[in-house]
């Protein structure tokens, strides 16, 4: 399954590279030079703080997109999906294969993102840990997008789950600001967004804070859970 | 030993929420055969071929194809079958023998034997020229062919064909059945739907023929003539109105005709033809929709 979609990608890694790194060199530069510039939090520039919530959310929408989006067209538009599911492969493979195109995405639209925040800035410390809540992340927001993908009926569910989940996600879970900042409540709240434990991991990892293992965990478990409904959706598909 | 039988559909029924696209369905191919189930759109022939291909689960009764239960082996199923579907399912964002390729790996057809393989169908089907073009270059009939190829890449022993011309010129259509007829007379067995009577005609062995997701009738084409008559007596008042009565055989035709008042201008004798049986059992035409 995989190697259908390195197909395309190698055919289009230009025009794919540069339309992921859009957004994320935007946020940089406007919130982490622009804004930013002067400030500080929990002791921390605002430049270092903001990073690894720019990488978060940057591997969060590369991976649910690239594995959603492929496989929504696929499925509702070419309808070449309908002969990946006749082929004898095991649901396992079918969810697996469609989700690694959104972990290979994922992870080399952040290697892309680190690059270009080097040119700018000190790298922030890249460590084991560092890429495995990389990993982990890529992992658990392909699945939901495989999964989302499976579910969807039309484009437009695709853009509701995509204006009402991921755009609010990404800006709210701790990529732009501190949790430490907002209420209690709404800090309970933030928790149950998974992009808010891929930002404590990396930010913990990127500026040496003790690694919060426990939000690592939850974000296995996000992953896991996506995974599980992701064979559920794909048992309707054939119902 | 090839089984007699290679689909076998007992009282098959399949429901989408309250409607009911097939009905009660028997049906019976046998090895070599080209079947073709006929129907008008809306029948019930495509959901049927989704049920066969284990697409969708069939909501009560048995489906068998090529001696596998559908429901409890589909993983079986889906080495010995094929499908070419009504539309397009070839991959837009790769040319013609990438699509081919990625079907042979889902089929875990390796290395030499998957170049091999692709290379012998894109000649098969004469699309030689055409292997390096994406799929968005090719041509309406050029697209058919290729998922043609495509689905003959695992060597399936029962190929189904959900209304394969649809949509083609009169030029390509020829080039599509003359396809189906290699293929067949290679030794797959083919299960086409179609609405198109010359089609039928054409290249079927046996027909079914369905309307509101039920079987009104089964058998060779020239059975099911006989049933209403091997000549049809097709009269014309004022060039307005049709009428059509059938009869055994040309005599008794030709009695008939020359019975007929003298206002009838218009009288057709000719051989009657499966549109015929499926208006008489139906009281509609094939290309009538539906639902």
């Amino acid at each position: 399954m995989l190697w259908v979609d390195l197909r395309f990608l190698s055919r289009n890694w230009l025009k794919t590279l540069a339309t992921t790194l859009v957004a994320p060199v935007l946020y940089l530069l406007a919130f982490g030079y622009g804004l930013g510039r002067g400030v500080t939090v929990e002791g921390y520039s605002y430049l270092e703080f903001v990073i690894p919530g720019i990488i978060a959310l940057t591997a969060m929408t590369t991976s649910f997109n690239a594995a959603g989006m492929k496989l929504h067209v696929d499925r509702l538009f070419y309808k070449c999906f309908d002969e990946a599911l006749m082929a004898p492969v095991s649901s396992f493979a079918l969810i697996f294969g469609k989700t690694l195109i959104g972990v290979v995405r994922g992870l080399l639209s952040t290697v892309a993102l680190l690059v270009a925040c080097f040119a700018f800035s000190p790298l922030p410390a890249v460590s084991g840990l560092f890429w495995l809540t990389l990993v982990v992340t890529c992992f658990a927001f392909s699945f939901l997008g495989v999964l989302v993908a499976l579910i969807a009926k039309s484009h437009q569910d695709m853009s509701v789950f995509m204006s009402l989940v991921i755009l609010p996600m990404s800006f709210l879970s701790g990529t732009f600001f501190s949790l430490n900042q907002v209420p209690a409540v709404l800090r309970v709240a933030l928790s149950l967004s998974p992009l808010t434990h891929t930002s404590l991991c990396l930010r913990a990892s990127a500026l040496g804070q003790p690694f919060p293992w426990w939000s690592l965990a939850v974000l296995v478990g996000f992953g896991a859970a996506f995974f599980g409904l992701c064979f559920v959706a794909l048992r309707r598909t054939s119902s | 030993m090839a089984l007699p039988e290679v689909i076998v559909t007992k009282n098959l029924i399949k429901k989408y929420k309250d409607v009911c696209a097939v009905e009660d369905l028997n049906l019976q191919v046998n090895s070599g055969e080209v079947f073709g189930f006929l129907g008008p759109n809306g029948a019930g022939k495509t959901t049927t071929i989704r049920v066969l291909t284990t697409l969708a689960k069939p909501t009560a009764g048995s489906v068998w194809v090529a001696g596998y239960d559908v429901t409890r082996e589909p993983e079986k199923v889906k080495k010995v079958i094929s499908v070419v579907q009504q539309h397009l399912t070839l991959d837009l964002d790769l040319n013609v023998k990438e699509n081919m390729e990625l079907h042979a790996r889902l089929h875990h057809i390796r290395g030499a034997d998957r170049k091999q393989r692709i290379n012998e169908l894109i000649d098969y089907v004469g699309l030689t020229k055409q292997g390096g073009k994406m799929v968005t270059d090719l041509s309406g009939g050029m697209k058919k062919a290729a998922m043609i190829a495509r689905a003959l890449i695992h060597r399936p022993k029962v190929l189904f064909l959900d209304e394969p011309t649809v949509g083609l010129d009169v030029q390509m259509r020829r080039r599509i059945w003359e396809l189906i007829r290699r293929l067949n007379s290679d030794g797959t067995t083919i299960f086409l739907t179609t609405h198109y009577i010359e089609e039928a005609e054409a290249l079927c062995s046996s027909v079914g023929i369905v309307n509101e997701g039920r079987l009104i009738a089964l058998g060779k084409p020239n059975e099911l003539r006989e049933k209403v008559g091997l000549m049809a007596v097709e009269t014309l008042v004022d060039g307005k109105f049709a009428h059509y009565q059938y009869f055994p055989d040309r005599d008794a035709a030709t009695m008939y005709a020359q019975s007929l008042p003298a206002e009838v201008k218009t009288i057709i004798i000719r051989d009657s033809n499966l549109e015929d049986v499926f208006v008489e059992l139906t009281g509609k035409k094939v290309g009538d929709e539906e639902r």
